[in-house]
């Protein structure tokens, strides 16, 4: 940067590369921490006697005679099946980023084509509907899913989410689509093509950055998703985050809290790698709405 | 747009927002307007060796017939919004005629289950959404000035907090602030006090939650500010600079001017998000010292007992409550369509 304008004196430098490494500290030190003591029992984890054991592992070392122990993950994934709510979580999510992109697409492309005026009504709703916490339609939804029996079933929780999610997708694939230019598929429509056609052969080829995006946070909703998953799953159909709470409750009683930390882990570490592999996208799908008004 | 293509585009979307957004809300107000049955009582003769005795028991039969027949159970009208759980009219009445001062009127409202959950719900939202918005500018600032190579892993590194699952993150600080965690030991330490601990302390658990809010949301702030100085007009920067404009004025009229419109995003999406504080609540089992709306709905539904009335009527609030929140909002979007543009 040979910018004067943007050029900096050594304090400000200083002062700015000061808070932004105590701010990187806080930000990754937990993820680290609680991966390191994963691998140690419990007394090392919560350390009564001395923090630093929770380092060296002293209380592990007495207890199981090696340095680490996978204690913790044997006895959530083998012990509490927690392999099967990963299965489960796996798929909720890929279904719910499914249905949600291909509806949302469709929805998306719409809202950003039209000229009329209940589109805005539309998305004004859609803007409503996002607002509301989703716990306080979960008490709407007991109710007739007991009644029509659809409670406790995956099928009918990967709907519900679609459908919480919609509001956010439309907005999202909507401001996208309006990016792409109008000529595009009219000129399709001048050469011939319905308006599906249109779409299905000018607008889904240049979509992908969008889509991918838009995927990558109807994921996100349905993978950290707890008010709706835990009301709505039996305990046979819970999803990773929810088979994590009822070990808070069952668990910590029995001293297994190590069983959670376990869990803990295994939920964050698929998230890590969606970060490093997607970050560029994650960035401009956080800025789209924001930047492009 | 033909009116016809419209519709079939928009109608799968539309549909399902119809049938689980619009709906449940419908279903919720009626749910709220009615209450749960009372069970059906029969009074037997039970006659023994020493005479007969008028037994009253409950008729399970009748009672199951009876939520079977009327499942929404018996209508109520707003009797559960004025009931003790809810706005507690009666409560609230007689406190205003029989505490003395204001402080005691407070301190009687925070003893009512919905008020205490409405103080915390307002306190987190008003407290933490413009903290992480003085809290993630800071970050993209000093983001923006490191070289070029770093910029990479620090942008991964900021995204952790938010990406991470909301009850896992709030998970993971509760466990270090344990008393017996890194973060406890180190306050027991710095305050002298081997007795500290966040979980006993109401001050304390209002605290932390707030710090895991900001701490959750900042990276958030980051990357919208981030991407917004990307575009910050370097001539007019220089052209302020020539003007006499020192450092902190150039970023006073330049730069936060360039932003304020994504500080109203940001601050509309966060006013959103911190209205439905939940998952931290679980995490922290902080419910004996703070409570939120949602938290209060996740208790009425959970555990043996289902209060499906109860649940409703404090969502029936809840929505209140966002839609004044964001009536402001959404006069502006409003206004700002029916332009002409």
């Amino acid at each position: 940067m040979a910018n004067k304008a943007t050029a900096q004196p050594l304090s400000v430098k200083f002062l700015a590369t000061s808070f932004l490494m105590f701010w990187l500290v806080l930000a990754a030190f937990p993820f680290i921490w609680t991966l390191w003591g994963s691998i140690k029992v419990e007394g090392d984890f919560f350390s009564k006697a001395n923090w630093a054991n929770a380092l060296f592992g002293g209380m592990t070392h007495t207890e199981t005679g090696g340095s680490f122990t996978g204690d913790g993950y044997y006895g959530a994934f083998v012990e509490e099946e927690f392999w099967r709510a990963a299965l489960n979580s796996f798929i909720v999510c890929f279904f719910v980023v499914t249905i949600s992109l291909t509806f949302g697409t469709l929805g998306g492309y719409a809202l950003s084509r039209s000229t009329h005026r209940y589109a805005f009504w539309f998305l004004l709703f859609a803007l409503i509907f996002r607002a509301m916490p989703p716990i306080t339609l979960v008490s709407g939804y007991l109710l007739p899913f007991y009644e029509y029996n659809l409670w406790g079933k995956l099928s009918t929780t990967i709907i519900v989410l679609v459908a919480i999610n919609q509001p956010f997708t439309l907005w999202m694939l909507h401001a996208f689509f309006k990016n792409i230019p109008k000529d595009l598929d009219e000129s399709a429509m001048v050469d011939g093509c319905t308006r599906f056609q249109a779409f299905r052969h000018v607008i889904i080829p240049v979509m992908w950055p969008g889509v991918i995006t838009t995927g990558l946070f109807s994921f996100l909703l349905a993978y950290n998703d707890f008010a709706v998953t835990s009301m709505l799953l039996s305990k046979d159909n819970q999803t990773m985050v929810p088979k994590l709470a009822s070990f808070l409750g069952t668990t910590q009683t029995k001293g297994n809290v190590m069983f959670a930390v376990a869990a803990v882990v295994s939920i964050t570490a698929p998230l890590f790698v969606m970060v490093m592999v997607f970050q560029r996208q994650i960035v401009s799908g956080l800025t789209a709405g924001a930047v492009k008004g | 747009m033909k009116h016809s293509t419209f519709f079939w585009f928009v109608l799968p979307s539309a549909f399902l927002m119809l049938l689980f957004i619009a709906l449940p809300v419908a279903s919720v107000v009626t749910q709220s307007l009615y209450t749960a049955h009372e069970q059906v009582l029969v009074t037997v003769e039970n006659c023994g060796p020493f005479g007969c005795k008028p037994v009253t028991s409950i008729d399970q039969e009748a009672t199951q017939a009876l939520n079977a027949d009327k499942p929404l159970g018996k209508w109520a009208g707003l009797d559960i919004y004025k009931d003790r759980n809810h706005l507690a009219f009666s409560e609230v009445a007689s406190a205003w005629v029989n505490v003395d001062g204001l402080p005691d009127f407070g301190k009687t409202l925070l003893n009512l289950p919905f008020y205490k959950a409405m103080a915390f719900t307002l306190t987190y939202t008003f407290v933490v959404t413009p903290l992480t918005i003085i809290f993630g500018f800071f970050i993209a600032v000093a983001v923006n000035s490191v070289a070029k190579a770093l910029k990479g892993p620090t942008i991964f590194l900021t995204l952790l907090p938010f990406i991470v699952t909301p009850l896992v993150g709030s998970l993971i600080l509760f466990w270090m602030v344990d008393a017996r965690g890194i973060l406890g030991t180190g306050l027991q330490w710095l305050t002298n006090n081997p007795d500290l601990s966040v979980k006993a302390s109401t001050p304390l658990m209002w605290i932390m939650l707030m710090v895991y809010g900001i701490w959750h949301a900042a990276p958030f702030a980051f990357v919208v500010f981030y991407a917004g100085l990307q575009t910050v007009n370097s001539e007019s920067l220089e052209a302020a600079m020539i003007d006499g404009a020192n450092r902190w004025e150039r970023i006073r009229y330049v730069v936060i001017p360039h932003l304020f419109p994504l500080v109203t995003f940001v601050a509309l999406i966060q006013l959103m998000d911190n209205f439905r504080v939940f998952e931290p609540i679980v995490s922290f089992s902080a419910q004996a010292h703070a409570t939120s709306l949602s938290y209060a709905i996740f208790n009425d539904l959970g555990g043996e007992t289902r209060l499906l009335s109860s649940a409703a009527a404090t969502s029936v609030l809840t929505i209140i409550g966002i839609a004044i929140l964001l009536s402001p909002v959404l006069i502006r979007t409003y206004r700002d369509f029916s332009k002409p543009s």
